[in-house]
């Protein structure tokens, strides 16, 4: 009797000091299912979601505030992307957010820019450059296509334009069968 | 006696060779008007160095090469640039690019040409003028040769050369003739190549159906010590890893190089365009093109890299009466174009006029039954009805398991599938995609990295705005004690506001607002 209650405890102490260890050992700064969600997320920052920028959106649906479907740059890909690492089924894109559109690219006019700024606080990665009472552009590579740059402009001098396909960012299509009898 | 180790499947295809390997090389006419594109390589492409208007002069470099793998472009010939802008290139696609157009005067005037005894240079300088020159593989994929003509960093020391005159494809006989006519310069290339890369043996592979080829290089490479070794035909011999399989038995690793077992390979018309750069000081401009299938007198030209493909089959007896397609390439690997308006290009080893003969008839495509004919003949070892389910399921990480970018889309599994299904079109789609996913989540990562930097900017300036208020704080405190209280602030702040001495001064007043 006493045998066993005292193995038991020993057991229960080990194992204790074994728990204990590793969760000092191995510990886990953050949230790891925030960063897998995060890395589906397109990183526009656009905002559309309804939340600051990717990584809150993705905080937010980890936390179960908000649904898969309300990221339209992610497109249905994203939404099935996310569906699969969740465990959940896939949705419609959520119209409230916004559609599905091909990728932009913002184009200052330059000759009409004031040098405002108001452009460059808003750009959530720092693709404007410029100075103020100076001529802005953007860099072309960086911009993710957010549009936040367009609303904050006072003399409306910022389009959104489609990107065009060059050789080097064409693709083979999914071919196109001929005959139904595919299976 | 040499032994030859089989690859795994190909095909007996159709030769068609014999229509256009009768004559002799014949050099093409000097067109009117060049289009010269300066993407005619794997990697970056050139910086143009010219503008419209420029005069140039044959063999004058107008695209710089930009990055480690890249290559330059040159004039083709003498004259002015007309322009330099998009014009349509031979690509799948049909979509234009960057192309310097040249109006020849006829005159041919060359550059100054520096030949160079490549005994006595470094290996950097000599891979540094095969760049200048623009050296690219003429075998098709048009890969720069410097890079592959450096060891440093693959492993000490070369086990083979192969030099790649097999032309396995259907149709094309440039490299056929060219070894037939050019020997002695192939081999003067080999050799600039064999002092690079130091290999302990250097073979030449070429197929069985070329025995003049096969004849006159073994003429020319008498008392060097480089061995021809004639293969079997089999397509696709001619494809890197299969033709290194064939000579030296080794496998390339999947999703290897050759350099990785040691082995080094270059086309025949590469050694020949290396010779001419270094022994006559010529940069690439030109290239030894197959036309042929439905034209009135297939052979095989020297043409001005920029030639419309018109004019070329123009030279060639212009097009028979039903002709459906212009290929660039063979009936195997080869694209169709959407125009013949299209310039020649390093890559383009062959014009291949197709009427409804030598295209495949395009028969209903039927369900996979799964019967095996593709494995069998899979020269690469995949499996390509599973490539095809998922490629077509667009499941690309299950396609990936199972090596899908080991495939070299030499097209057998399209051949013999009784389904007629378009496997080949169903893995260059699941390639592209993936392609493009990986650029993208690379552009993403990019937009985490600026975004969340930008959030470390503003959070850190706030701080420092912070800062510098809490620092003038107590010496604000301190003056205002020092001033005596509360209505001397006031009275100074008065002062402060009423025009300054300064005032006539619109600056001054200004830099102080600001």
């Amino acid at each position: 009797m006493i045998a066993a209650i005292l193995v038991l405890s020993a057991l229960a102490g080990v194992s204790g000091l074994l728990l204990g260890f590793a969760a000092i050992r191995f510990k886990v700064e953050g949230d790891p299912i925030v960063d897998k969600i995060d890395a589906i997320l397109p990183q526009t920052q656009c905002g559309q979601c309804g939340y600051p920028g990717c990584r809150p959106y993705a905080e937010a649906i980890a936390a179960g505030e908000a649904d898969i479907n309300q990221c339209p740059p992610g497109g249905e890909n994203g939404v099935v992307a996310l569906a699969d690492l969740l465990g959940r089924d896939p949705k419609p894109l959520n119209a409230e957010h916004g559609a599905v559109k091909p990728k932009m690219l913002a184009v200052i006019d330059e000759q009409n820019c004031i040098g405002c700024t108001l452009c460059i606080q808003a750009c959530p990665v720092d693709a404007i450059l410029g100075a103020a009472k100076h001529m802005h552009t953007v860099i072309a590579s960086e911009c993710t296509g957010c549009e936040l740059c367009v609303a904050p402009c006072p003399v409306d001098c910022i389009d959104m334009i489609p990107i065009a396909q060059t050789i080097t960012t064409w693709k083979w299509t999914y071919p196109s069968v001929t005959a139904k009898a595919a299976a | 006696m040499s032994r030859l180790y089989p690859f795994h499947g190909g095909l007996k295809t159709v030769r068609h060779k014999t229509e256009s390997n009768q004559q002799p090389i014949q050099r093409a006419a000097l067109p009117r008007r060049l289009m010269v594109p300066l993407r005619q390589h794997i990697g970056a492409m050139a910086k143009p160095v010219v503008a419209s208007g420029d005069q140039v002069l044959k063999g004058q470099m107008i695209g710089q090469a930009d990055g480690y793998i890249s290559a330059a472009i040159h004039a083709p010939t003498s004259g002015r640039v007309a322009t330099v802008e998009t014009r349509p290139v031979p690509h799948p696609s049909g979509l234009p690019d960057l192309c310097v157009v040249i109006d020849s005067d006829g005159e041919e005037r060359w550059v100054e040409r520096q030949p160079v005894d490549y005994r006595a240079l470094h290996p950097s300088e000599l891979r540094n003028i095969l760049r200048n020159a623009g050296v690219v593989g003429l075998g098709g994929a048009a890969f720069p040769s410097a890079v592959k003509l450096n060891l440093s960093g693959h492993r000490e020391r070369l086990e083979t050369l192969i030099l790649n005159g097999a032309e396995c494809e259907p149709w094309i006989t440039c490299d056929d003739r060219l070894m037939r006519e050019q020997a002695a310069g192939i081999v003067a290339g080999l050799h600039v190549m064999v002092h690079l890369l130091e290999p302990r043996e250097v073979l030449i592979g070429i197929e069985d159906d070329k025995p003049e080829a096969i004849a006159a290089m073994i003429e020319a490479c008498a008392g060097t010590g480089y061995e021809v070794r004639p293969a079997p035909t089999r397509y696709p011999s001619g494809s890197v890893k299969q033709l290194v399989k064939l000579l030296t038995g080794k496998e390339t690793p999947v999703e290897g190089l050759p350099i990785d077992v040691g082995v080094q390979c270059f086309n025949v018309a590469t050694a020949y365009t290396v010779h001419r750069a270094v022994d006559h000081g010529e940069p690439v401009i030109s290239r030894t093109v197959t036309v042929t299938g439905h034209v009135r007198q297939p052979g095989n030209f020297q043409a001005l890299l920029g030639t419309p493909f018109a004019e070329l089959v123009e030279q060639a007896g212009g097009y028979q009466e039903g002709v459906e397609r212009l290929i660039m390439g063979g009936p195997m690997m080869g694209f169709a174009l959407h125009s013949d308006e299209v310039p020649l290009t390093k890559a383009a080893n062959c014009i291949l006029a197709a009427s409804a003969e030598e295209l495949a008839p395009t028969q209903p495509v039927m369900p996979c039954i799964r019967c095996g004919a593709c494995v069998d003949v899979c020269p690469a070892n995949l499996l390509p009805q599973q490539l095809y389910w998922h490629a077509r399921a667009k499941e690309f990480d299950k396609a990936q398991d199972y090596h899908l970018f080991s495939c070299i889309e030499c097209g057998c599994c399209s051949t013999v599938c009784p389904s007629h299904i378009p496997l080949v079109q169903y893995y260059r789609y699941a390639k592209n995609e993936i392609w493009a996913q990986e650029k993208e989540k690379q552009k993403a990562e990019l937009a985490r990295q600026r975004h969340q930097a930008r959030l470390e900017r503003l959070e850190r300036e706030k701080q420092e705005r912070e800062a510098k208020l809490r620092q003038k704080a107590p010496a604000r405190a301190a003056r205002a004690e020092s001033e005596g209280g509360g209505k001397l602030d006031i009275e100074t702040a008065v002062a402060r506001a009423k025009p300054h001495p300064d005032a006539a001064n619109p600056a001054a007043t200004r830099q102080q607002d600001a």
